[in-house]
């Protein structure tokens, strides 16, 4: 049994519907498991809940980095105007800072564009070509029409009698063991 | 997109036994709106990946070979003018002294325009939450980045010595010299470049599921590598859509003031100068308008062709047309009301030259090209009013032609009358364009067509994953009806 339990990545259950694996979810979420997924060809709503996910902290990271950009544009249009290259441009003053806000809300706007598609990529930990799942025939399908839940074999709940059980018993059309 | 499409059924649990008499009479519309559902034809998750992925992996239409060789031939003549111009200097265009922007700058607006369509139907149509945008948006999105890359050549040709081109980025350079940020040129080339780069994000980021289904569908080494490389082992968790979700809503919300302010700051370019005509406060909303009006033209010309070519009518249905062809009417209508807006305040300014600049662009010498503006871009789209316009795609592929054309004439209109009647009737001069100029206009439609081929080609044009959103059965409540 434990020699099993090392040699398996997990286990890999598959619904066909939204419904079921929405309920399936919440039974999942409910006995406690941690180190699991749901994987699915779309967002399915209320899924998040469902998963007991809490909320993304990806928007701080956005920010951060968009008032980054926005702060270094700005400083580098007085550092430029003002410092580096004092030169009087029709009349008007060095510091003529009116003259700076399209580039720096453009640079504040491209800042918070890679913080936002980077730090998605990263919190996800993508790119991450190799994947247990992968290994699974049926889970190609999981891009196109079936949803899937792998839980695992590091879980602390995970028992291979008892894991399937539930997967099975919240309307799994097949479950099967994914290698390492 | 995701999530907002279910988010408006939620707390609205179809009737079963309520729609089951509606869907005798009515079997075609939605039982819990009304209208006619986003996806026609009984299509499931698994026949939506097929129609998208199959043109994609079984090949393309004869059509889309003479399309794509007439595209290359254009492309050719556009490296030829280009070369050419590099070696001779800008002297090969018809520009004269009052008239020192001509056709690269027309060109360069025209394009940079048509490159709003694609933001505004992924950025502000998904945070307005119209599922119908799930359709169009790839395509729209891809539109967008060829006409940014289109946009972008123009000015960049136009400089004259190219290899001097690094000047105007802010780079530590041994002559010590920074560019000039009071500058609206200089704005410019961080608002189209910056735009450039985060549309291509925004599209990237969609594409990511997609790329996926298209490496698990794959059936050679090459594909499943290509595109496994590309969907950086996205395997459809949850814990990653949470996230993705989360950065896509941002992206839009980004790119919404980032699109308006893009226009805004081309708008610039004419309205921070002193010259007649140009010197003006209306410019930057009539222009973000105007290129609205002209990104979703091309949007239908391109969307008409691909929904006949590739047999797409279930996923872009008349509804889909008929909401472009509205928003055609609409901006249409408020680049109309601009037109007049501007006689208006050129009449009661009390300036004479401003008054005599109006006067000029609707009899003077460029006369033919103001009226044809006004005709293509105002007085076309009003067939719109009708519904059987609305529904007809040839209607629809024809004002999208006219309305095409008519914004490179408003362009030309503004660019050109303007300049070749100033202020002192001595320096006048009338603009004759070069075969060059014709060249290179022609050559960046080719640069737009060869691009855009080769997206259809290897690249899914419907977003899969988000058309299944649109589907009732997306939802974890959908109570699906026998029969």
């Amino acid at each position: 049994m434990t020699t099993q339990e090392s040699s398996n990545h997990g286990m890999l259950a598959e619904y066909s519907t939204t419904a079921s694996i929405y309920h399936a979810c919440e039974k999942v979420r409910d006995a406690g498991y941690t180190r699991w997924d749901a994987h699915t060809p779309f967002p399915v709503h209320g899924l998040d809940a469902a998963m007991g996910l809490s909320r993304s902290k990806l928007p701080w990271f956005v920010l951060f980095c968009g008032l980054s950009g926005a702060s270094l544009a700005f400083a580098l249009q007085w550092w430029t105007s003002v410092v580096a290259q004092p030169l009087v441009i029709a009349g008007k003053p060095l510091f003529s800072w009116q003259a700076f806000v399209p580039v720096t809300f453009e640079v504040g706007v491209l800042f918070a564009a890679f913080g936002a598609v980077f730090g998605m990529l990263a919190m996800n930990g993508l790119p991450q070509l190799y994947h247990s799942v992968f290994h699974s025939e049926r889970f190609s399908r999981a891009s196109d029409d079936r949803f899937f839940i792998s839980i695992e074999s590091t879980d602390p709940n995970y028992d291979e009698t008892k894991t399937r059980a539930l997967l099975e018993e919240a309307g799994a059309d097949h479950v099967e063991f994914i290698a390492h | 997109m995701f999530g907002l499409s279910s988010l408006s059924n939620t707390g609205r649990k179809p009737d079963t036994t309520g729609s089951k008499p509606m869907e005798a009479t009515n079997a075609h519309l939605d039982p819990v709106d009304g209208r006619t559902p986003l996806v026609i034809g009984g299509h499931d998750f698994h026949s939506i990946t097929e129609i998208v992925a199959r043109p994609v992996e079984q090949g393309m239409p004869r059509g889309w070979y003479i399309i794509f060789g007439i595209a290359l031939c254009l492309l050719s003549l556009l490296l030829v003018s280009i070369g050419w111009l590099v070696w001779e200097g800008v002297g090969v265009w018809g520009l004269n002294n009052p008239v020192a922007w001509g056709w690269a700058i027309v060109s360069f607006v025209f394009w940079v325009g048509i490159g709003h369509a694609g933001t505004l139907i992924s950025a502000i149509l998904y945070l307005f939450r119209q599922r119908w945008r799930t359709g169009v948006n790839r395509a729209a999105e891809a539109m967008t980045i060829f006409a940014v890359v289109c946009a972008l050549m123009f000015p960049t040709i136009h400089v004259g010595r190219i290899w001097l081109l690094y000047w105007v980025f802010p780079i530590p350079n041994q002559m010590d010299v920074w560019p000039n940020f009071r500058s609206p040129l200089l704005w410019d080339v961080f608002a189209v470049t910056i735009y450039g780069t985060v549309s291509i994000l925004f599209w990237f980021t969609g594409l990511i599921p997609d790329l996926a289904t298209m490496r698990d569908r794959a059936k050679t080494l090459t594909r499943k590598r290509v595109y496994g490389f590309f969907a950086m082992g996205w395997r459809g968790s949850n814990r990653h859509w949470h996230n993705y979700e989360v950065a896509y809503m941002i992206l839009a919300g980004l790119a919404t003031p980032l699109v308006l302010s893009v226009h805004t700051i081309v708008s610039f370019d004419f309205a921070v100068s002193q010259l007649p005509g140009w010197h003006t406060t209306i410019f930057p909303p009539y222009f973000v308008a105007g290129a609205i009006f002209s990104g979703f033209a091309m949007v239908l010309t391109l969307m008409v062709i691909c929904r006949t070519a590739f047999k797409m009518e279930n996923l872009l249905t008349n509804r889909h047309f008929e909401n472009m062809a509205k928003i055609v009417l609409t901006t249409g209508s408020i680049v109309g009301y601009a037109y007049a807006m501007e006689f208006f305040i050129a009449w009661y300014s009390g300036n004479p030259y401003e008054s005599f600049a109006f006067v000029n662009r609707a009899f003077g010498p460029y006369a033919w090209a103001y009226w044809i503006m006004v005709s293509c871009n105002v007085l076309s789209p009003q067939i719109f009013w009708f519904r059987k316009a609305r529904q007809n795609l040839t209607v629809i592929f024809i004002v999208s032609i006219f309305v095409n054309i008519g914004m490179w004439f408003e362009r030309f209109v503004i660019t050109v009358t303007s300049l070749a009647n100033d202020f002192l009737p001595s320096a006048w001069d009338y603009f004759h364009p070069s075969f060059w100029d014709i060249s290179t206009l022609l050559g960046s439609f080719g640069l737009f067509f060869t691009l855009f081929c080769l997206f259809v080609r290897y690249l899914p044009m419907v977003a899969i994953a988000e058309v299944k959103c649109v589907l009732p059965e997306s939802n974890p409540h959908h109570q699906p009806t026998e029969g």
